[in-house]
């Protein structure tokens, strides 16, 4: 593959990351625990929707990339397309990828890449969804026995997602193997301080295939997608 | 309060820097923390501010009607605590 | 907004925390009027009228209600938004009215009423929210549709608020009034765009607009002679126009708007008056007004259910929240390090 091609691939994995996880936290609106929350997690939808715009953009047709491929060809985690759950699991999920996705913002938006650009103001944003997952992460594991055992059985169920962000990727121009011992010191400290132990399970599936970077994705993910491109596909060539 | 209703905040937000903070309006949060971070989320979502202060509704002492008058009247009969007290002959600059 | 510390001892002025004698009430009542009368806004502390203070309660917590349940029938299509741009403004604009409806909240809550009692006092069909949330989205065009005509008609309604005679309720409508600026305008751009697409974009838009106008219409409330509240409110400046006059206003508004986006408004009857200087329209079907505010339109109960059980699920969030701070109240240190982190310090 050419420079151009893997800047490509890089550029869908991380657009459907954003563009996957935005439309997760879309799905909560109008059912959030409190108000205050409705607005905080529409913030972090739109951040999110607004980098996976830009980086689709990059590799082609935002529009086209986002409602004419089918299932398997998406590249974005299967973090990112795990449903919603109960509050404790949106937090796990935005607590697991948003330390991800800072860590590697961070390396990005210094690295002088194609993604520099991107990296530098998306890693603002990016921090601001870390600190709201940590914050959450603080009073849920440390509120009632309730919200604490939600919170641990949120981490645990989630956790076998974790290991596919450090798989390497084409074209991303860092090393994301070295993101995984930045990424466990980070995660664990914030679960130690809300008195959570770590996970111990495996951070990654059995099946050899692979999984979401190689378009393999869990069940739910293709029921979303039905949703998501159903009006767009109904009117081919359409413009909304 | 129940214990799901969490206490009320007042929000102060300063619009851009060389002026004070204005009181914006108020919310709802458990804690400090969260009462500045739902009010970024609440009151500068269009880029309105570049500092924010939070303080819990019930620490607020406001003067009441009864003490208006005693609070606010005496500072009505000392014009001459205003510039334009003072008459200065046409002409005169920098005063 | 006025600080919502200061209900705590609105309801009574008293001298030293005695009763007012009837002279001093008299002379309170003096003040209230010749404040109204003068224009000058109304703020929490001073005395008012006790009717004055229950039909803002009433009318704020409508309004903060309507704001809350409208995001029901729009948030229904974020998920399915045919493209990446109308799904940004989509959840930008239902985010809005989540803040809106804070503003409001908040503004009720400096006359001495809580979030919690007025959020109950929906969920249990005592408070009520504006009707038109109870039709169902169903179609794409509706967005649209909302946007145009609810939002334009909400906007008519909202724009004399600025200058309604209580403060912190004035101050919500111009925050209010500012940011839903952009919401009409989106709706009629989402339109235009369906209008001028394909004969299939142009009859979901035309469909829409047909379902959505009469309802739209029935937003100002019921005709001058049968409204219940209007009389009072208009003497009080809490209104500052009547039903009718502000959906005449609609009405003249709308129709060369329609023209423009190339759509009819289904009203035979619907032409211009030039003794009048304005657009005579059909009558409206207030008996399908009254039974959905009863509670029989197409989606009351959804709204309702869908919205109380966003509530209780959230109830073990906010307990967690609330006993983790009580857990932390004495941790300064910690409060004023993870405060750095945070949001933006002076």
């Amino acid at each position: 593959m050419t420079t151009t091609a893997h800047t490509d691939t890089a550029a869908l994995a991380l657009g459907d990351d954003a563009l996957v996880l935005s439309h997760r936290l879309g799905e909560w609106m109008g059912h959030a625990p409190v108000l205050e929350e409705e607005v905080a997690l529409a913030n972090i939808a739109l951040d999110l929707l607004g980098q996976a715009r830009i980086l689709l953009s990059m590799a082609g047709d935002e529009d086209d990339l986002a409602y004419l491929r089918e299932e398997r060809a998406f590249r974005n985690l299967q973090l990112v397309e795990q449903p919603n759950g109960d509050f404790a699991h949106t937090i796990a999920r935005q607590l697991y990828f948003s330390t991800y996705q800072h860590l590697l913002y961070d390396r990005l938006a210094t690295g002088g890449g194609p993604f520099a650009g991107l990296a530098a103001k998306a890693v603002k944003e990016v921090a601001y969804h870390r600190d709201h997952a940590e914050q959450w992460t603080l009073r849920l594991g440390d509120g009632t026995d309730l919200s604490h055992e939600r919170m641990r059985r949120a981490c645990e169920a989630l956790w076998r997602f974790t290991g596919e962000m450090f798989q390497p990727l084409e074209g991303v121009g860092t090393d994301l193997t070295g993101l995984e011992t930045p990424w466990l010191e980070s995660v664990g400290a914030v679960l130690g301080r809300a008195g959570l132990e770590t996970p111990e399970g495996p951070r990654t599936g059995a099946w050899r295939a692979g999984a979401g970077r190689q378009g393999l994705h869990t069940e739910p993910f293709g029921r979303m997608l039905a949703e998501m491109q159903h009006l767009h596909r109904s009117h081919p060539g359409a413009s909304w | 309060m129940t214990n799901t209703d969490w206490p009320l905040w007042e929000v102060f937000v300063r619009s851009r820097r060389g002026l004070s903070h204005t009181h914006a309006g108020s919310l709802h949060a458990p804690d400090a923390e969260f009462a500045l971070r739902n009010a970024r989320d609440l009151y500068t979502r269009r880029g309105e501010g570049v500092s924010i202060w939070v303080v819990p509704s019930a620490a607020i002492t406001a003067s009441s009607p009864d003490e208006k008058d005693p609070f606010f009247d005496p500072s009505a009969d000392k014009p001459y605590r205003h510039p334009t007290f003072y008459e200065i002959p046409e002409g005169v600059k920098h005063l | 907004m006025a600080t919502a510390a200061a209900h705590r001892t609105a309801r009574t002025p008293g001298y030293g925390g005695r009763e007012a004698t009837a002279g001093e009430q008299d002379a309170y009542q003096r003040a209230f009027d010749a404040a109204v009368a003068a224009d000058e806004r109304i703020e929490p502390r001073d005395w008012m009228p006790e009717a004055y203070r229950a039909t803002l309660v009433r009318q704020i917590a409508q309004h903060a209600h309507s704001e809350i349940i409208g995001m029901q029938p729009e948030a229904n299509w974020i998920t399915r938004a045919p493209s990446l741009r109308r799904k940004a403004i989509l959840m930008a604009k239902v985010q809005d009215e989540a803040g809106h409806g804070l503003y409001l909240y908040s503004a009720a809550e400096t006359l001495g009423t809580g979030r919690e009692e007025l959020l109950d006092k929906l969920h249990t069909g005592r408070q009520k929210y504006s009707s038109i949330f109870n039709y169902p989205t169903l179609t794409w065009a509706d967005v649209g549709a909302i946007g145009w005509l609810v939002d334009g008609a909400a906007i008519t309604n909202q724009v004399p608020l600025c200058r309604c005679s209580y403060g912190p309720y004035a101050r919500a409508m111009v925050r209010v009034c500012k940011e839903e600026s952009f919401h009409q305008r989106q709706g009629y751009e989402l339109l235009l765009a369906l209008s001028r697409g394909t004969p299939e974009q142009h009859a979901m838009a035309q469909d829409a607009v047909d379902r959505w106008w009469w309802p739209s219409l029935m937003m100002f409330g019921p005709p001058d002679d049968e409204s219940a509240h209007s009389a009072q409110s208009m003497a009080w400046k809490i209104k500052r126009h009547s039903n009718d006059e502000l959906r005449q206003r609609f009405v003249d508004i709308c129709v060369p708007q329609a023209q423009s986006l190339g759509l009819t408004l289904p009203d035979p009857d619907l032409k211009w008056n030039e003794e009048r200087g304005h657009h005579d329209f059909g009558p409206i079907d207030w008996t399908e007004f009254k039974e959905v505010l009863k509670g029989n339109g197409p989606c009351n109960e959804q709204r309702i259910t869908q919205r109380t059980r966003a509530h209780e699920a959230g109830a073990w969030v906010r307990e967690a929240a609330a006993a983790h701070a009580a857990k932390h109240s004495g941790d300064s240190h910690e409060n004023r390090e993870s405060r750095e982190t945070g949001a933006k310090q002076a």
